[in-house]
């Protein structure tokens, strides 16, 4: 039986991790490799690397990451922040990543959805939506959730699968940061407008919201940072729990 | 020195850096000698069917693989085009397992992305393997059971995770992405 994923989130600015972490036998708390390696020895089943820098001239530093990252880790990576181009997702799979996700960039210009599925295939595109409930309408928030890009989010998503994403990784910046649940409602409606993965992120506090995730939603996989930085939800523990609530996760 | 096989589709780099994980040497190359020549052969690969049977015809490597007598590993990819032909573009494959490969009818959500677990492991590839173990896929296309099978995996339908076939094995799944595991099943191969 396919399993369902947990991914955990790791910001990445100027090369180093953003966000403090508190892991007990961890040199280097901000040193990516060092805490992939960390999450995949717990059985993470994918990892997703988040470039927020902020230059254009440190790009450069990310691609030499991804591939200290892709020589390293021997699971599944995403790499996500700043591809704004085929050519910029080129550089970075060259190095080594398994997939790159896009945001704002395949909202101004839905073409590079087609460009980067064209040449490396729908699998390897994964298109990130922040979308924010306004209004009676769940829209779509681009450039770090601050600008509206005045899109329905499943509107976005049907045509942006047409134009061949092959994975939806969706934000609810409602409850991104509140640890009250991810926000399940737009999570089904995406599920069940399209054909392809759907990856949730946005709002994990607890194990149960993992386990309430899994079953009232069609999403294969829940993302998220800082219960998993800080501690807060081992990943071993998660899947434990996971199964003995009979949702199929991978355990090592 | 182990050969990976250099032709037009994608996610070999993570082949090359799983080998060099475990201490192995190895060239991507499309040189006839050197792939002749190598201990092992890896055939990986994302991509497509047709462009990459047409490019692989052209360099006229279809023959090099299929004349091989050293162990060969087809990975994703490269098992289907090992296949006898394959329903993406209508491509008529390398012939070295009888397996028909399919696409996915969409009952379920596709590309079959994601770990699954793979059973009724047979032969050296699977040795210190558990039934049940789980391992990383990602396609749209999948290999018929046939007599070559030699791991079942269950998506939508019981397709072949594994084949073997001679000196010729392969594997639908990344051994390359799938932790311990694949690295486990990588080094069967690479101790063959």
């Amino acid at each position: 039986m396919l399993k369902k994923r947990i991914i955990p989130c790791l910001d990445i600015k100027n090369g180093r991790t953003v966000k403090g972490i508190n892991f007990v036998g961890i040199k280097d708390a901000g040193d990516p490799i060092e805490l992939a390696k960390k999450y995949v020895s717990e059985g993470a089943d994918e990892l997703v690397f988040l470039d927020i820098t902020a230059t254009i001239e440190k790009r450069e530093t990310l691609v030499e990451l991804v591939s200290k990252i892709s020589r390293e880790i021997d699971i599944p990576f995403t790499v996500g922040g700043g591809i704004n181009s085929l050519e910029d997702a080129a550089k970075v799979i060259a190095a080594g990543a398994d997939k790159v996700s896009i945001n704002s960039s395949a909202v101004k210009r839905p073409e590079l959805i087609s460009e980067i599925a064209t040449r490396f295939g729908s699998q390897c595109v994964v298109l990130a939506i922040d979308t924010k409930y306004v209004d009676g309408d769940w829209q779509v928030f681009i450039n770090g959730g601050r600008t509206p890009a005045e899109l329905e989010t499943i509107d976005w998503v049907k045509m942006a699968v047409d134009l061949g994403v092959g994975e939806i990784l969706l934000t609810s910046i409602n409850n991104d940061g509140t640890k009250k649940g991810f926000a399940l409602d737009i999570l089904e409606m995406v599920s069940k407008s399209v054909n392809v993965p759907v990856i949730a992120s946005g709002g994990a506090g607890s194990m149960e919201d993992f386990k309430i995730l899994f079953t009232k939603t069609k999403a294969t996989a829940g993302l998220a940072a800082s219960v998993f930085h800080y501690g807060e939800i081992p990943i071993p523990k998660l899947k434990s729990y996971l199964i003995t609530n009979k949702i199929p996760v991978r355990c090592k | 020195m182990i050969a990976i096989v250099r032709y037009n589709a994608g996610n070999i780099k993570s082949v090359e850096n799983a080998l060099l994980r475990l201490g192995y040497d190895c060239v991507i190359t499309d040189d006839v000698k050197t792939l002749i020549e190598a201990d092992k052969v890896i055939f990986p690969g994302v991509g497509e069917a047709k462009s990459a049977m047409e490019y692989l015809i052209k360099h006229g490597l279809d023959q090099v693989i299929l004349n091989l007598k050293q162990p060969v590993l087809g990975i994703c990819l490269g098992l289907q085009l090992m296949c006898s032909e394959s329903e993406e573009g209508n491509t008529k494959c390398l012939g070295i397992f009888k397996n028909k490969v399919l696409r996915f009818e969409e009952t379920d959500l596709v590309p079959h992305m994601g770990w699954n677990n793979i059973n009724a492991l047979e032969g050296e590839l699977f040795n210190g393997i558990e039934s049940n173990d789980d391992t990383y896929f990602v396609h749209s296309y999948y290999a018929e059971l046939s007599e070559d099978t030699s791991a079942i995996c269950e998506y939508i339908l019981p397709f072949s995770a594994a084949l073997v076939r001679n000196n010729f094995y392969a594997t639908q799944f990344h051994p390359e992405k799938s932790a311990d595991i694949g690295e486990k099943i990588l080094k069967n191969f690479l101790e063959l």
